[in-house]
């Protein structure tokens, strides 16, 4: 068996097929920016929510793509007898590598620094970026390719690497497109997943030097020509940067799943592999892998084995890069590592199934979020990896779904309600006028609702409103109840409360 | 079986019908029904909104009322909700220990593991899935996410409307999805809310039903309160209005919450 390497075919299929909406403005192309912090950026959730939402194509979009991954994956889980014992393995193994993290990385270090690798610690996103910028321009060269990897998407390693004058050129095709648009992702694994095939076409004839002019929005073509603009890359570069999927501490054994062999092209090609990768990644033993790599492609991309599972231990004599170093990244993680309820985030093996079943998501999409990590498990990551003030933790409906598909079993609905409890504290603490109206309502609730007697009166209250019902609804109340009434009626409340029946119906006994 | 009955707020003060429904139902099967006065709500809104010092006294008015259940006063407490059952289960006993209370957090975990929403009670406990109902309508079923997710109450409400005479069960697309009620939610994410809602409406219409049925008011009221605005004709009835109803006593899908036609009493 031998690997083809030469240049692929760009062109294919006849040029007319599936043209373009002339009349699409090339402005709408423009993502939204890459931001100064990939971990938080743009508006408030319920206001980037609100502008997504008049988006239809979007929702549509979304809509279907969404239900397209929830229901391969609900296929090829439901085909495995012991996936809940698989679950469960998963989730002891993480809980296992979080309680004793310093241990296992520095077998880690040991292990990789033992077969040829060069092990550096990054407290921050800055520190991780220097060591890389420093690691490219020892190579003497201006261009390196990557692999995608969500931990330099997180420390905006691009960019840095831009103001030191060096191309980060990404070759997964959905995070190429996000980065020829100057976009940012908008989910975990799909990073693209909130542009259509002409929008993506559109991008690759502006921004793409090398694509063919009469390039049209059918998926292979777009494909063909991604690879051959890539393929010139591949060839050309002499390092490459990846994150990792897996890091197993007692062989010092790196692993990259991947659908596309950009990940393989990348991690055998150029002459020095950089890796980025936090430091929850980790897997105490080889044979731990068996377990993960069988959660994570079908909770992931819904397949049963993802194509290409590269993995490398240090530097082997004349065979792939030559030089390698790992950079493990803090960046928050330890910190959260301290939390005795939150530190469940980090057993997260980034397989995104949370945000294919979250109903918030496919609604609003991953940009809403602010964060380079959408999604239920990005209401939980997000908040803790900054430490500050966020109202992420608010954006569910406590609906579950995303707990019942976790591979790792993250009990997200109970982190995100433990981080709205830190969230209101931090309300008391420094309280803005829309804290103190929640405040007020809260503690008037609590004392109603804190007894027998008080709650009998004050559940007759509601039946004031039927003074402004009409044929057993009202139709529009003043703020803050017109949040509700805006898009649904409130139905009457009754002449009479359940405990004020009962009272009566115990005396006519 | 001696069976107390926890109404939840939202029904005793909104949707008194659904409470009252659950005593003609267990007292037609035979069993006594006991309203505790004391109780009030179980905290739930509270914890969801992240308010837990404020919950506190709440959740502990809850497992105080129904701590005799813990010694045997009572066989059960019964939750006409899939909400409160969750809350009482899985978040009562976690507010006491976070707030020191170790002797009722465990007195809460008592009273937890004898509570029992309404379907779960039927089916697992009383072991009967045709209650003697009596209900000619079309009806479509929504999974309420917690007790799907948090209780796992699986076909459990399915198989008690599917042995209601008369009843004709549709199925509803995309069942499992949220309808984007959650709480506060509603109100602090509004538009996404409104959102999700629209979804649902439409696959409610989508069936044809006369009748959406669930076994929790609050998700009832939010897609109700769609199905209303919409002027759908489609009308919000708890399970257990539908489990109530009999050829003598029917149920009448629109009926005023407490109104003449309302489910009265089985006759005494």
């Amino acid at each position: 068996m031998s690997t083809f390497l030469g240049m692929p075919t760009a062109r294919g299929g006849p040029a007319a097929r599936g043209a373009s909406d002339p009349d699409a403005a090339p402005d709408t192309l423009a993502g939204v920016g890459r931001p100064d912090d990939p971990l938080h950026w743009g508006a408030s959730f319920p206001d980037a929510a609100r502008a997504a939402l008049d988006n239809g194509q979007l929702r549509r979009n979304l809509g279907n793509a969404t239900r397209t991954i929830r229901t391969k994956r609900a296929r090829v889980v439901g085909e495995v007898p012991d996936w809940e014992a698989l679950r469960d393995a998963g989730s002891a193994l993480k809980t296992d590598v979080m309680a004793r993290l310093p241990e296992l990385l520095e077998e880690l270090e040991r292990n990789v620094t033992a077969r040829g690798g060069v092990v550096h610690w990054a407290r921050d996103a800055a520190e991780a970026n220097r060591i890389v910028a420093d690691l490219v321009r020892a190579k003497e060269t201006d261009e390196v390719v990557k692999v995608k990897s969500m931990a330099t998407q997180e420390i905006g390693l691009n960019e840095a690497l831009a103001e030191e004058g060096i191309a980060a050129v990404e070759t997964d095709l959905a995070e190429l497109i996000v980065q020829l648009a100057d976009d940012m992702p908008s989910h975990i694994l799909v990073p693209a997943i909130h542009r259509n095939r002409t929008e993506i076409r559109d991008i690759f004839l502006e921004r793409m030097a090398d694509a063919p002019p009469d390039l049209t929005d059918v998926p292979r073509e777009l494909a063909m020509a991604a690879r051959a603009h890539l393929r010139r890359k591949f060839l050309s570069a002499k390092v490459a940067i990846s994150g990792a999927n897996f890091a197993v501490a007692d062989t010092g054994t790196l692993a990259v799943v991947e659908s596309e062999g950009n990940g393989r092209m990348c991690l055998t090609l150029p002459e020095t592999l950089i890796t980025v990768m936090g430091i929850e990644k980790l897997v105490p033993t080889f044979d731990d892998l068996e377990v993960f790599l069988q959660l994570l492609p079908r909770s992931s991309t819904g397949e049963r084995m993802n194509p290409y599972t590269s993995m490398w231990t240090g530097v082997t004599p004349g065979d792939g890069p030559q030089e390698f170093h790992l950079v493990l990244l803090d960046n928050g993680r330890t910190k959260v590592l301290a939390d005795e309820v939150g530190r469940a985030a980090l057993h997260c093996i980034r397989c995104s199934a949370c945000l294919n079943v979250c109903p918030v998501y496919e609604r609003v999409g991953g940009h809403a979020y602010g964060s380079v990590y959408p999604g239920p498990i990005g209401a939980i990551l997000t908040p803790q990896l900054t430490g500050s003030t966020s109202d992420l933790p608010y954006a569910s409906t406590l609906c579950g779904a995303c707990y019942e598909v976790c591979p790792v079993k993250i009990d997200i609905p109970s982190i995100l309600v433990e981080l709205r409890a830190r969230e209101v504290e931090l309300g008391d603490a420094s309280p803005d006028a829309a804290d103190r109206v929640w405040q007020a309502a809260m503690k008037a609730a609590s004392f109603a609702m804190a007894d027998g007697g008080r709650f009998r009166r004050a559940a007759r209250v509601p039946r004031l409103l039927r003074a402004i019902s009409r044929n057993g609804v009202i139709r529009r109340l003043p703020f803050p109840g017109s949040l509700w009434t805006r898009s649904r009626d409130l139905m009457e409340p009754p002449r009479q409360t359940f405990r004020d029946w009962w009272a009566g119906r115990e005396d006519r006994r | 079986m001696r069976i107390a009955l926890a109404a939840t707020c939202i029904a005793d003060a909104m949707f008194p019908q659904a409470p009252r429904a659950v005593v003609t139902l267990l007292e037609r099967l035979g069993h006594e029904v006991v309203f505790p006065p004391t109780q009030a709500c179980c905290g739930q809104m509270h914890v969801n909104t992240g308010y837990l010092a404020d919950a506190v006294p709440v959740v502990g008015n809850h497992v105080r009322t129904f701590a005799p259940v813990a010694d045997g006063e009572w066989d059960a407490v019964v939750v006409p909700s899939g909400s409160c059952t969750g809350s009482i289960r899985h978040q009562q006993r976690m507010v006491l220990e976070r707030a020191g209370l170790d002797a009722e957090a465990r007195t809460a975990t008592a009273v937890a593991e004898r509570t029992y929403e309404l379907s779960e009670l039927l089916v697992d406990v009383l072991g009967v899935t045709d209650v003697g109902a009596w209900f000619p309508h079309r009806v479509t079923y929504h999974p309420t996410c917690h007790s799907l997710r948090m209780l796992g109450v699986g076909d459990k409400p399915e198989r008690l409307l599917r042995a209601v005479e008369g009843l004709e069960l549709v199925p509803l697309e995309q069942a499992e999805g949220c309808c984007g009620f959650g709480g506060t939610f509603s109100l602090k994410n509004a538009d996404t809310s409104a959102a999700m809602l629209d979804d649902k409406v439409a696959t409610v219409v989508d069936t044809g039903a006369e009748v959406l049925t669930a076994g929790d008011w609050s998700c009832l009221m939010h897609i109700g309160g769609g199905l209303s605005r919409d002027g759908t004709g489609v009308r919000p009835m708890h399970l257990a209005e539908i489990l109530a109803s009999t050829r003598e006593s029917p149920s009448v899908p629109g009926a005023p919450a407490d109104g003449p036609s309302a489910h009265r009493e089985a006759a005494r």
